[in-house]
């Protein structure tokens, strides 16, 4: 078990000194989420009273197409300098592989958002860097990222993959999709702890069913 | 052998040909219509929406089925099983999500006119399902080599039969915050009833017959390959 876990963390730790030298999950994904949000502005023209209605929807597409991007860089670098196969080819199981890859993405996508909140929240007027929308934020991306994870390893080794991967992974996310969105707007209209506890409950059952479903069917995916 | 499954089929489907001449004649012209609230005339389409959901639902849970088994034990046959299931399912999911709304248009009224779609669970979750299906057919044909493109499959099968329930509670739930249109209640009259378990016969024996028939299609298919490849061309 120790063993196991030495092996995420040297995962983990390959991806972070990576991303260290060369940024190129964060830059690129922060600057498309940004992206979204001005052209949404254009597509919208969301006024005063409407931007309250709209905001949650548009932070959380920003989030999911931005987080699309993000995940099929962290399998395509990998592919690219045969890393992948070194990786395969080395004593660890798929699962501290799975694992390591899903600790990495979670830690960049979480960044991004961390960084892109304050930057919408001066653009659409809201106060969105609130606890409790972190709260969701952290928890909804652990989700997105079980399921992105497994489906970009996939995605990579396809004939279009850029395309795959979102045709793979929107289907799957709807009911984390939902989730976060209400509970985003219930943060923003002030609601009760008590109004969020169902949307929450359920965004941490789909993060469990998923890492776990996900980690098992990982060794399906990277065979060789 | 051969034989033998060719004249079990043929009968079958004579059997289901006159099933579904029957079916569509109660459909048609034996059942009375129903109250103007359930459409009218238009609710005769539920006798195949029904059974048409039923099949797609059926035949995604073969592909959860068929997608287990194939990873486990690596027999080309569960792969077979798997994908021809996924392809008619996406045909009757087809057929759901077209006839649904040619009846809402007349049964869900909305300041009095029809709709076509109304985000309700059941209608969100079937295109989701829809969607899902299809991005399992398509990893299988951008994946390249076979036995790869039938893994991935396989895990899309899965963790997208899990999914299906988890997307309907998420808009049961999310719909619950906004007005639903009515949907009918209480049990069917007998002669409703009894064209209902018709066109349901009808359309679950054609189910398994196109599944049965897609089935050996591919075996045959994989076999000329097979054949090809061994004489070198």
């Amino acid at each position: 078990m120790r063993e196991f876990f030495r092996q995420v963390l040297n995962i983990l730790w390959k991806d972070l000194i990576s991303e260290w030298h060369t940024k190129d999950f964060v830059t690129p994904v922060l600057v498309f989420a940004l992206l979204v949000i001005i052209i949404f502005n254009f597509a919208f023209q969301p006024d005063g009273e409407s931007i309250g209605l709209v905001a949650p929807g548009v932070l959380w597409v920003a989030f999911t197409f931005a987080g699309v991007l993000g995940l099929n860089r962290s399998f395509a670098r990998e592919k690219e300098r045969g890393c992948l196969d070194g990786l395969m080819l080395g004593p660890v199981s798929r699962e501290a592989i799975y694992l390591g890859k899903v600790l990495g993405s979670f830690m960049f996508m979480f960044l991004v958002e961390l960084i892109s909140m304050p930057i919408f929240s001066i653009f659409l007027n809201l106060p969105l860097l609130m606890p409790r929308l972190v709260l969701v934020a952290f928890l909804a991306t652990i989700g997105f990222v079980a399921v992105g994870t497994l489906f970009a390893a996939m995605a990579v080794h396809t004939r279009a993959r850029e395309v795959m991967l979102p045709i793979l992974f929107f289907p799957i996310v709807v009911p984390l999709l939902i989730a976060a969105v209400e509970s985003t707007s219930l943060v923003m209209a002030g609601a009760s702890w008590q109004s969020m506890a169902s949307w929450l409950q359920m965004i941490i059952a789909f993060d469990i069913i998923f890492l776990v479903v996900s980690a098992l069917s990982f060794e399906f995916v990277l065979e060789q | 052998m051969k034989h033998q499954y060719l004249h079990w089929s043929t009968a079958l489907v004579a059997v289901d040909f006159a099933l579904i001449v029957f079916a569509l004649y109660l459909v048609f012209m034996w059942v009375p219509s129903a109250q103007e609230e359930a459409g009218g005339i238009a609710q005769r389409i539920f006798y195949f929406h029904v059974p048409s959901a039923f099949a797609a639902f059926l035949s995604f849970f073969l592909v959860f089925l068929g997608s287990i088994l194939y990873l486990w034990k690596r027999d080309w046959k569960w792969d077979r099983l798997a994908v021809s299931a996924a392809e008619i399912g996406v045909v009757f999911t087809s057929l759901v999500l077209i006839t649904g709304p040619i009846w809402a248009k007349t049964a869900w009224l909305k300041d009095k006119t029809g709709i076509w779609w109304e985000w309700d669970p059941r209608l969100t979750t079937t295109l989701v399902m829809f969607f899902i299906y299809i991005a399992y057919l398509l990893i299988r044909n951008y994946a390249g080599e076979r036995a790869q493109g039938a893994r991935f499959a396989a895990v899309v099968g899965i963790v997208g039969f899990l999914d299906v329930p988890i997307v309907f509670m998420a808009i049961r739930w999310w719909r619950t915050l906004h007005p639903e249109p009515v949907l009918e209640s209480g049990g069917l009259p007998p002669s409703m009833l009894f064209t209902l378990v018709t066109s349901f016969t009808a359309v679950l024996l054609f189910f398994i017959l196109l599944t049965w028939a897609r089935v050996g299609l591919r075996r045959a298919q994989e076999d000329v390959e097979e054949l090809r490849e061994r004489i070198g061309r």
